[in-house]
């Protein structure tokens, strides 16, 4: 390819411009990627803190220093920041940074519409904060205190802060919804020559699916809550049982969005693992193709199976029955995508260092979360387990394995692509650990509480609880402050470090190690030829 | 070289445009879903517990009193807070054949110092036990009528079924209080089948 195909922008611009403007009007996928993770790495930060508060609340039976409302809108926050604020954008920091390095493209399909994207979300963090400040204020109106699925009626009757929350998910939506159309016409248009949709990394498998997904649900959970803006504000009665509405529509509504989330934010790790786990076990992915099969079933059935959030409202035994036998069936993909990546490290020569230790533990433990899931998905069970804190349990067991500690696993094995210099492997190896043991001690005693019968999104709780909840707390604690060493390894690591070489770890395959490390600005600027 | 170019400028559009219309149609969708889902819930009777046959309908009783068994009867109130009235049960608890008519009071006051017009709403836990549970005169069926400040009490009387199921022994009634606009019969949920307010969540 000569120079003379070099579009205007690109021949003026092979520098990085200098100071803010390089970050505000950015249209680098590199530079937008840092972004994304930096903002996700902040988000982690407040919504750590929220899940701090609490579990000092919940050290103790009896009221500490959170009232019940505030307590509740902190459980609220906690999930929203977590969800929209760390992990999505996380792992679309990812998909920026990656997909084109990956795939042999110069830059994003539609590099103005990302800057879009991204700045959206400090806009839409703003709102979802001062849904939690307002209520501080006189005249503020109540705290949120319905939990992040928001159900009318309770959602009816909050404050005016509910109304930055829903226009907090609006601007979330809208930022990733133009992420998810940006990374699928990136992904069909812009793949290197001989690069076909059955050969590009599985990393940007996992994305397609995600993107797909999102576009699919994310626009209902808006029409959802404009539909909650309506009946606050404009006398309209969707979910007001007074006029006609139905309150159940709403939770159909959100778990029609809820459920497929959660493989959102399960699917960008699910990559990242097929990644990590064949270049420390120094062989490729195992079956490769059933990973993408497996990967469209979860999508697909995963798109049908809401209701199981739901059985408690009284549907007829034919609805529960399907809904059961339904979210039953995935742990067949997923189940299928596990031993995949077991098959993939047996009798390789495997070595451990921190992206590999986190790659193991999720399998172990996301495994874990799945299992419990099944028993939730089980109706006459679930009837028991509703709302309990071993749903609790069950969704941390699936959601930090399978969605955070997978990003950790990215961040460690591309953080020298990224910086050009290693992280320091020895405190990366003690950031894992107490990572790892601070979650399992937080989240193990809960199921055990939930089956005793603790009520989840509750301040206070029966004395015959306090035991599980001291450990469960102490646990939190270690759990919650190991990611201040995340925050210095990473920090470390960008400051200096051992150069890192082209190809960071010696098992790694794929075209993001051919770049140099870090790579130049512009990378791809010729398409690599793929034999 | 440049028809490639503008050709794959011409797939990028073509994607992104796609795109963009299967987002709107999927916020279209959520709107569809509220004709959509009463009409799916009507055709295929899925929210069935709220339109069984039996709801609304009473089990009378069909033997005389059971002095051999004894069923415990929990009373528990809620007023909405556009009512601006304190009620409460004076009996939370009591224990009673079935078979046998009890009566029992409820305390109401009007906090405000105007006329305000309310209805209570019962509702029967577990919802099960419902058609079991009949109230043989009750200021629930009826608005009720406070003047300022105004307290006085209001009675029920209650039956259990002698067919309650074996394994009920204990259930609660629930009221809740609503306050009737000017010129309405009804409270805004009056219209709800009792099975979804004694059904929790």
């Amino acid at each position: 390819m000569s120079t003379t195909t070099l579009t205007h922008d690109e021949a003026h611009h092979h520098e990085a411009p200098k100071g803010w403007r390089r970050w505000l009007f950015s249209t680098n996928h590199k530079d937008i990627g840092t972004l994304y993770l930096l903002f996700a790495l902040i988000m982690l930060f407040l919504g750590g803190a929220s899940a701090m508060l609490i579990r000092m609340e919940l050290f103790q039976p009896g009221i500490q220093f959170l009232d019940p409302d505030l307590y509740n809108n902190l459980v609220t926050n906690h999930a929203l920041i977590m969800i929209f604020g760390a992990v999505m954008p996380a792992a679309a920091g990812l998909a920026n940074w990656m997909i084109p390095m990956m795939i042999g493209a110069p830059d994003m399909a539609l590099p103005r519409m990302n800057n879009l994207s991204f700045w959206v979300l400090p806009a839409a963090a703003t709102m979802l904060i001062l849904s939690f400040v307002v209520p501080f204020f006189p005249g503020g109106g109540t705290q949120i205190n319905t939990g992040w699925t928001i159900y009318p009626p309770l959602s009816v009757q909050v404050g005016m802060s509910m109304d930055f929350l829903i226009f907090a998910i609006h601007l979330l939506g809208i930022s990733s919804v133009l992420a998810s159309i940006n990374i699928i016409v990136t992904l069909l248009n812009m793949r290197a020559p001989g690069m076909t949709l059955m050969t590009m990394p599985m990393f940007c498998w996992t994305w397609l699916v995600t993107a797909f997904l999102l576009i699919l649900v994310v626009p209902v959970l808006a029409g959802g809550v404009t539909m909650l803006l309506f009946d606050r504000h404009f006398g309209t009665s969707f979910f007001d049982a007074a006029g006609g509405g139905d309150p159940v529509l709403f939770q159909h509504l959100f778990w029609f969005f809820g459920h497929p989330e959660v493989y959102i934010l399960l699917l960008p790790s699910i990559g990242v693992l097929s990644h990590v786990i064949p270049a420390f076990s120094r062989k490729p992915l195992f079956g490769y193709k059933s990973m993408v099969g497996a990967m469209l079933a979860v999508a697909t059935i995963g798109m049908v199976v809401w209701a199981h959030h739901q059985y408690t409202i009284g549907m007829s035994l034919g609805a529960v029955t399907y809904f059961m036998i339904g979210t039953i069936l995935i742990s067949i993909p997923v189940g299928l995508m596990v031993f995949n990546f077991i098959a993939t490290m047996w009798r390789g020569s495997m070595t451990f260092e921190t992206p590999m230790l986190f790659a193991v533990g999720i399998v172990l433990m996301f495994t874990f979360g799945g299992l419990s899931g099944v028993m939730l998905a089980v109706v006459p069970a679930d009837m028991q387990y509703h709302d309990s804190m071993f749903v609790v349990a069950h969704f941390h067991y699936v959601l930090m394995p399978g969605a955070v500690f997978g990003l950790f696993a990215g961040v460690f094995y591309w953080l020298p692509k990224w910086t050009g210099h290693m992280y320091d492997e020895k405190l990366g190896k003690i950031f894992f650990w107490t990572n790892v043991i601070g979650f399992n001690i937080t989240f193990f005693p809960q199921h055990f509480l939930g089956l005793a019968g603790m009520p989840r999104r509750i301040v206070d709780y029966n004395m015959m609880f306090t035991e599980f909840n001291v450990v469960s707390s102490i646990g939190a604690m270690i759990f919650g402050l190991s990611h201040l060493l995340l925050l210095y390894i990473v920090i470390k690591t960008i400051r200096g470090g051992k150069k890192a070489e082209s190809r960071a770890w010696e098992g790694a395959k794929g075209l993001e190690w051919e770049l140099d490390s870090p790579p130049a600005f512009h990378t791809w600027t010729v398409a690599p030829q793929i034999k | 070289m440049n028809d490639r170019a503008t050709e794959n400028h011409r797939n990028k559009r073509r994607t992104t445009l796609l795109l963009s219309g299967v987002v709107v149609l999927m916020f279209g969708f959520g709107f569809a879903m509220v004709p959509l889902y009463n009409l799916f819930c009507q055709v295929t009777g899925t929210q069935s517990l709220s339109q069984r046959s039996t709801i609304g309908q009473i089990v009378p009783s069909s033997g005389g009193v059971d002095e051999n068994r004894w069923v415990t009867v929990k009373f528990d109130t809620t007023v909405n807070p556009n009512l601006p009235w304190d009620f409460s049960a004076v009996t939370h608890t009591m224990r009673v054949h079935p078979g046998k008519t009890y009566e029992v009071n409820f305390l109401a006051h009007n906090r405000s110092h105007s006329t305000v017009t309310g209805q209570a709403i019962p509702s029967v836990a577990p919802w099960q036990a419902t058609p079991y549970f009949s109230k043989l005169e009750c200021f629930c069926f009826n608005k009720q009528t406070l003047t300022g400040t105004q307290r006085t009490e209001m009675p029920l009387r209650f039956m259990v079924s002698t067919d309650l199921p074996e394994e009920i022994n204990s259930m609660t009634l629930s009221y809740s209080f609503m306050r009737l606009k000017e010129g309405e019969d009804k409270p805004a949920d009056a219209d709800l089948p009792p099975l979804i307010a004694a059904n929790p969540e």
